[in-house]
């Protein structure tokens, strides 16, 4: 479970303070897929960078499953990431001189996971993302739509807690983004816990519960009704 | 840093590698690779210069152990049994006598008029050989430039040094007045302890190493009747020994075998002018200085390198970072990276080195005025060398990464400054 208390995220540009995250208070419970929603520049990808540890809080708490995360070291951090989260950047962040196979295998080798163990989970991950074909292809070998399932396949490979996605579909054209919806939606059945950032409605409502940010605030915090819900499959 | 780190520190630097430009590989390697000749040939033929003076005397004079008259004698006293005895020894190859004695040569005798024109003469150092067994010593009559060699039986022909001479002289010596107009067939007159004899010139010697092109070769048996010399006492033996012997242990044997007491024994490089072991160093020192600065651009060239490599990839390495791989993997990535290109520089400019360049200045010296330059590469100065710019191209290639690597991994990630 992660519990955020009155956290608050400043930037500063010389003497120009600007405050993008104002006092959030936010709990993602296990299990649940939650969609963070809001305009451009409300603070929905900031709000996600603070609660999968890759950005430091200006001040407020993060507490995962009861551990002050925001007391942790660097290392502390680094470790907590690789170990319990998973990432689906907008933009795929695969290393391109890696295959697919490799890129999903890398965290695993970090783990301390043999290479042989590696391989086989990172190509278990990819086969079920629809990509066991394309285990030795280049990230530049690859359309956006598959890249970004070696992303997920990569985030995944290693069961982790929680698996943070930003603006997954950004890039994706129509049928690709619904082939990663409909792979979230499974994660989510078999109790993965997602926490997403979109832009896009009809993506939010994949999830169970989507929270609306503006201007630094959350301003509602919604489970998805069935009647929304039902409405997806419209735009799928 | 654990082992994990490593091991995903190479496996990233194994991928990278693997993927990376072949021309852009290839120039850092080529970067490398210049360098370490650098670092090793720059001092290497400064060092040759000398060495090369060094092994002239060895092979053209002085053998590996010469015997020399003691300073209150002008003859090695028993020179037979000292020869009889250096005969019994395996370590000896082959021996070389000499006669030694101060004489002058004077050219314009038969043409001066005037008892107050200045004499065509010169001061010169004579040396009594027999022509055979020296020039299969040194080599002599390989260093003759005009004229012939001496033959065993010659009775008044001589050898003269091309310093000696201003047509063959190499500019002017400071302390020589060469003669002028004196070639191979020139009569002149030779004077040894106050007796004169006209001689011809039969051959000139042209070496590098200063003491022969200045001094007269005559057959040892006439020298020694115009030095009135009934003895077989000679100044000098030149010693060649057995290649693989020692010639520190062969002459710490002479002395213990009482020769000492009959001639200075010497060791080829104890017998090198002074000053030239200064001169070594110094040149060495100097080879140091300008293969520090080749080691300077090397550092410099691979930090822009991994720097512009990291800089570049510093969204990917914000990404390692946000995924769980640590920084010291990252880093040591880019440390293997460094280490790759050194080590495959270094390991080409061995192969060039030993390969190419040490036989070929082996087998073409190269020319300077005063020695035969060599390139002097002892393998255990090259592997400190290697070591060295291991050592600093890896320093240079962890530098630059740990500047990258310790940014903030969101703005890393985002490409925020």
């Amino acid at each position: 479970m992660i519990d955020v208390k009155n956290l608050v995220r400043t930037f500063k540009d010389g003497p120009r303070e600007t405050r993008v995250l104002k006092g959030i208070n936010f709990t993602a419970k296990d299990g649940e897929f939650i969609a963070i929603m809001g305009r451009s520049g409300a603070g929905k990808s900031t709000l996600l960078y603070q609660l999968s540890l890759l950005d430091e809080p200006t001040s407020g708490e993060i507490l995962i499953d009861g551990k002050e995360a925001h007391r942790m070291t660097e290392r502390e951090k680094m470790l907590f990431r690789l170990a319990e989260f998973g990432y689906v950047f907008q933009d795929y962040a695969l290393l391109p001189e890696l295959t697919a196979l490799e890129n999903v295998a890398l965290p695993l080798y970090m783990q301390g996971v043999s290479r042989v163990e590696a391989e086989t989970k990172a190509q278990t991950a990819l086969e079920r993302v629809g990509l066991g074909t394309r285990l030795g292809n280049l990230p530049s070998q690859l359309s956006g739509g598959e890249q970004q399932r070696v992303s997920i396949s990569r985030a995944i490979a290693h069961t982790p807690d929680v698996l943070f996605a930003d603006e997954p579909t950004a890039n994706l054209d129509r049928e690709s983004s619904a082939l990663v919806m409909d792979f979230f939606a499974d994660l989510h059945k078999s109790g993965q816990t997602i926490i997403m950032v979109t832009h896009e409605e009809e993506y939010a409502l994949f999830a169970e519960r989507v929270v609306k940010l503006d201007d630094g605030q959350i301003v509602s915090d919604q489970k998805v009704t069935e009647t929304s819900f039902a409405q997806r499959g419209t735009h799928s | 840093m654990s082992l994990v780190d490593i091991r995903v520190g190479l496996y990233l630097a194994m991928r990278q590698l693997r993927r990376a430009s072949l021309w852009t590989t290839g120039l850092i390697v080529f970067v490398m690779l210049l360098t370490f000749l650098n670092l090793v040939v720059v001092t290497g033929i400064l060092v040759g210069l000398i060495e090369g003076i060094n092994e002239s005397y060895r092979t053209q004079y002085t053998g590996d152990v010469i015997l020399s008259s003691l300073a209150t004698k002008n003859y090695i006293e028993d020179t037979p049994r000292v020869t009889a005895f250096l005969s019994t020894l395996p370590q000896v190859a082959r021996v070389t006598e000499r006669y030694q004695t101060g004489g002058t040569i004077e050219a314009n005798y038969l043409t001066r008029t005037d008892s107050t024109e200045k004499p065509d003469a010169t001061g010169a150092q004579v040396i009594g050989i027999d022509p055979v067994a020296e020039d299969a010593f040194t080599g002599l009559s390989q260093h003759i430039i005009d004229g012939q060699y001496l033959a065993a039986d010659d009775y008044d022909q001589i050898l003269v040094g091309n310093y000696l001479l201003a047509k063959y002289a190499f500019g002017d010596q400071p302390g020589l007045t060469p003669l002028t107009n004196v070639e191979p067939g020139t009569k002149v007159r030779l004077t040894i302890q106050g007796t004169t004899r006209e001689v011809f010139v039969k051959g000139v010697v042209k070496s590098k190493v200063g003491l022969l092109a200045t001094s007269i070769f005559m057959p040892a048996t006439e020298l020694r009747t115009l030095m009135g010399r009934t003895d077989q006492n000679v100044a000098q033996i030149a010693i060649r020994l057995v290649p693989g012997t020692d010639p520190v242990a062969f002459k710490q044997l002479l002395l213990a075998s009482g020769i000492g007491e009959k001639a200075i024994v010497r060791t080829f490089t104890d017998s090198i002018p002074n000053g030239v072991e200064d001169i070594k160093t110094t040149f060495a020192m100097l080879g140091n200085g300008f293969s520090s600065i080749g080691l300077v651009v090397a550092a410099i060239t691979i930090f822009i390198v991994i720097f512009i490599n990291a800089i570049t990839r510093r969204k990917f390495i914000g990404i390692l970072k946000g995924i769980g791989i640590s920084g010291t993997a990252i880093e040591i990535s880019y440390v293997f990276q460094s280490l790759f290109y050194a080590v495959i520089g270094s390991a080409i400019g061995l192969a060039v080195l030993y390969g190419v360049l040490v036989p070929a200045v082996a087998a073409n010296p190269i020319d300077f005025p005063f020695s035969d330059g060599i390139l002097v590469a002892p393998v255990p100065e090259t592997a400190v060398r290697i070591i060295l710019l291991v050592l600093t191209t890896v320093i240079a290639g962890y530098l630059p990464s740990r500047m990258i690597v310790r940014r903030n991994t969101l703005d890393s990630i985002l490409g925020r400054n």
